[in-house]
């Protein structure tokens, strides 16, 4: 369903600080697979993510989407097939505005914003319903500024906006990663239920190996801009740290000394 | 005596504050709800006003298609200044900057390379008004105008703010990245918002240089100045209230209340050409006010954390 071949992306080139987030990457996703991507710092995840979103042009290559080139759709053009988490809880909605208009927009994704009024009787139901399947109580605050709302809120109130028009694949760039250990795992709990419950396609960048290992039907790691492996199907199944620690000693040729990654 | 001169001088207030406020609405919606401080509207006002002068003074148009085209030309200015910035990725305030000084060429021309247009015994809005309602005074007919008008555009505003189109660039001015993931051309709403902010301002120019009678060049010096200030009292006025509805008419009382403020000193004695630093002192004092709410809060619970470990220090 997404196809990524020979894509490449330098950062500033021709000055000192000329950065090769991604060389050469080439990557397919088959419809239904939950793939987790772990890495360093720098290793290029979520160059790759952004790449895919269209935040910036790759350098090279091409990005395919169900055979449709999209290397060069912009941003808000993609936006029709992708939907996103990111890091960041602030980035996903937005805080000057309540809840139900958050979702409203997100309902209208891929679609044309016309001179129709914002938000209809029959969405605020549906919003209500979805919302009470977080178990956060947001259904009782519809009217409530998101900016109200605590960073766990947020994101799992931006996943489910992410989700409320069925995305092609969704992207989801570390997006536990500013929040505090429990509430990391409600929302990665969530993410789990809508993806299975759903049978979403998702790329899942994350720093901890366990989730990686948890999660998803299939592993990537990257690292210096590159896919050092690939792992899926049972051999995906029965991985352990260890095994991944393993592994990227034999592609690498040395430790991975990474601390936020091993201090997961 | 005194007290009567007063009185006429707050009604003037009054009655320039409600057609100042349509201006007011304009830079609203790029301050607040787009998030953008835009100094085009220093051009914008005069183009309004030189379009409408010259339309009625000069070619003896209908005073309201006046107004309309003035609305129109304004609505121009803002897409120059909304395709200077997310087109040609020219940051904002350097784009508004750019065009309001091609502006200024550009409202010399419509004024037929002249520095004012006079409008004397043309026929104007107050003056169309003041023959269909017998005895008006001529504030009244100010007051009248202003009022219809700001009626108008609220009912409009308030409409369009709760459209799709309407809540993009709402969403636009409050988280970009948000709006470009959920599919919005955040460079189209900016643009959008643009046109909508200087017609406003540009009809506000035109309904203000038929009433006072002339249009000039310097018209619209520090209109973004004043603009800023009507906006910051009227929210002051609007306190915790967060409707959107009665957020603009505060921006309407916003805009008397400046003018009253004005009035007030002038009346007071102090020279006319000291406002613009009056007004850039009131903004300067406003736009400080939260940080010295923050420091004082800042500073109140450090000494009360200071105090609470000296008491149980003690015990």
């Amino acid at each position: 369903m997404l196809e990524l071949s020979h894509v490449c992306k330098t950062f500033n080139p021709g000055t000192v600080n000329e950065k090769q987030a991604l060389r050469d990457i080439s990557l397919r996703l088959e419809p239904g697979d939950f793939i987790t991507v772990i890495g360093g710092n720098g290793a290029g995840k979520s160059t790759l993510l952004n790449l895919i979103a269209g935040v910036y042009p790759c350098d090279g290559g091409t990005i395919t989407v169900d055979n449709e080139d999209v290397t060069h759709l912009p941003e808000y053009k993609r936006a029709n097939f992708l939907g996103r988490v990111f890091q960041d809880p602030m980035r996903g909605t937005a805080g000057d505005m309540n809840i139900e208009e958050n979702l409203a927009m997100a309902y209208r994704r891929g679609k044309p914003r016309t001179l129709r009024w914002g938000i209809t009787k029959e969405e605020r139901t549906l919003y209500h319903d979805k919302l009470a399947k977080l178990g956060l109580g947001l259904e009782e605050r519809m009217t409530n500024k998101v900016g109200l709302l605590s960073g766990g809120q947020r994101q799992a109130l931006t996943l489910l906006m992410a989700t409320l028009q069925r995305p092609k694949l969704l992207l989801l760039d570390e997006h536990t990663a500013a929040l505090d250990p429990k509430t990391a795992e409600t929302v990665l709990q969530h993410t789990n239920e809508i993806i299975g419950g759903e049978h979403l396609t998702a790329l899942m960048v994350t720093h901890n190996m366990h989730h990686a290992i948890q999660y998803g039907n299939r592993i990537i790691m990257m690292n210096d801009g590159q896919v050092l492996f690939d792992i899926s199907g049972e051999e995906k199944k029965g991985l352990k740290v260890e095994d991944l620690l393993e592994r990227f000693q034999t592609a690498q040729g040395k430790e991975l000394d990474n601390d936020r990654m091993l201090l997961n | 005596m005194d007290i009567l001169n007063f009185l006429d001088a707050m009604h003037g207030a009054v009655a320039q504050g409600i057609i100042w406020s349509i201006m007011t609405l304009g830079v609203y919606i790029t301050f607040r709800v787009l998030d953008f401080p835009d100094l085009t509207v220093d051009g914008s006002f005069a183009t309004g006003a030189a379009v409408s002068a010259m339309l009625v003074g000069n070619h003896g148009m209908n005073p309201f298609l006046a107004l309309a085209a003035a609305l129109l030309a304004g609505m121009v200015c803002g897409f120059v200044t909304g395709f200077l910035t997310a087109k040609m990725k020219i940051p904002g305030i350097l784009a508004g900057i750019l065009t309001m000084t091609a502006l200024y060429s550009i409202n010399i021309r419509i004024m037929g390379m002249q520095a004012m247009i006079p409008l004397n015994g043309a026929n104007t809005v107050d003056i169309v008004i003041r023959h269909a309602i017998h005895g008006i005074s001529p504030k009244n007919s100010q007051i009248l105008l202003g009022v219809i008008v700001a009626a108008i555009i609220i009912a409009f505003l308030y409409w369009f703010f709760g459209t799709e189109l309407g809540c993009s660039i709402r969403a636009t001015g409050s988280n970009p990245y948000m709006v470009r993931s959920l599919g919005v051309n955040t460079d189209t709403t900016t643009i959008i918002a643009l046109v909508l902010s200087n017609g406003l301002v540009a009809l506000s120019g035109g309904i203000f240089a038929q009433v006072q009678g002339s249009a000039t060049v310097d018209i619209g010096i520090g209109t973004i100045v004043i603009g800023l200030a009507s906006v910051i009292i009227g929210e002051v006025v609007l306190g915790k209230h967060t409707g959107f509805l009665p957020r603009l008419i505060c921006m309407v009382i916003g805009s008397i209340i400046y003018r009253a403020i004005i009035s007030l000193v002038l009346f007071l004695g102090l020279p006319s050409t000291d406002m613009k630093l009056l007004t850039a002192i009131i903004i300067a004092i406003a736009l400080f006010f939260p940080t010295l709410k923050k420091g004082i809060q800042q500073r109140r619970g450090y000494h009360q954390a200071v105090n609470t470990a000296e008491t149980n220090g003690k015990e």
